[in-house]
């Protein structure tokens, strides 16, 4: 795929040598640590932090950003302008480091099964509550009866007791895609559960 | 069915999962910030997948962020 003059020009800097590679890296670097201050200030609320802690984790995340693009330089493409692709690291690394963050002060427990939380989780108003019991007792019997262990211990902590899913890869040391395929093909046993008990229609086909 | 649950329980074949869908965030931000109707025509599997994965969701948004803002390249 052929490469914009701009992304080209990156390209051919940063794997120059001596004086213009230098440059080339500490313009990046720059541009990775805006582009991090900008995305922690976004996601502050989220992190309950401000000021110096903040910048702190800003830098952080710029410099693990800088660390994976350069790293993985001979894998860009050109299907997309050199700076989207490298500030896309800066968005991982930004998400790693909230979830990682979040265990500083963690107010959950993951031994902790809240399923009392689960009318709220689903936005049940009071009424839809009272209706519904039947099916939330479904749910749960579903939960602890058609999942593994696995599956029931990313859902409990995922939905009841509301880590965060990158939270969770953390403390489990595993990747976001495992978290969320754990959690994908519990959704479809929990759906085909209560289906099989004619509280939602069956899926055809 | 109350609606949050059903759109819990439902998951979609198409869905792309978060490995693929980091590894084309960068293209698949490029596009929604030029025509967001194309990208999902494009990568159906994508668009399926940022609606139902919260943290591949944030990231686009920062990513659509950053590339909507006038004071970076």
């Amino acid at each position: 795929m052929a490469l914009d003059d701009v992304s080209a020009r990156w390209l051919a800097d940063l794997g120059a040598t001596g004086a213009v590679r230098e440059a080339s890296q500490r313009r990046l670097h720059e541009l990775l640590l805006r582009v991090a201050r900008a995305e922690v200030s976004r996601r502050s609320a989220q992190l309950g932090v401000t000021g110096v802690e903040l910048d702190d984790l800003a830098h952080q995340a710029a410099a693990d950003a800088m660390l994976a693009v350069l790293g993985k330089l001979a894998t860009f493409r050109g299907e997309s302008r050199f700076t989207t692709w490298a500030y896309k690291f800066v968005m991982f690394e930004v998400s790693a480091k909230i979830g990682r963050h979040f265990w500083q002060r963690p107010c959950v427990s993951l031994d902790a099964e809240e399923w009392d939380r689960l009318p709220t989780v689903f936005g049940f108003d009071p009424v839809e509550q009272s209706q519904c019991g039947d099916l939330l007792d479904a749910l749960r019997l579903a939960v602890n009866q058609e999942l593994t262990e696995r599956q029931r211990r990313v859902f409990v902590a995922l939905v009841l007791n509301g880590v965060p899913l990158d939270a969770l890869a953390v403390e489990l040391n595993i990747s976001r895609n495992a978290i969320y395929k754990t959690m994908y093909d519990a959704r479809g046993k929990l759906r085909a559960a209560l289906a099989a008990k004619g509280y939602l229609e069956v899926e055809r086909g | 069915m109350n609606e949050r649950l059903a759109a819990f329980l439902r998951t979609d074949p198409r869905d792309v999962g978060c490995d693929q869908a980091m590894e084309i965030l960068h293209v698949y931000a490029e596009l929604v910030a030029e025509d967001p109707a194309a990208a999902e025509e494009l990568y159906p599997g994508m668009a399926v997948h940022i609606r139902a994965c919260g943290p591949c969701a944030t990231d686009l948004v920062g990513l659509l962020e950053i590339l909507r803002s006038t004071n970076l390249p």
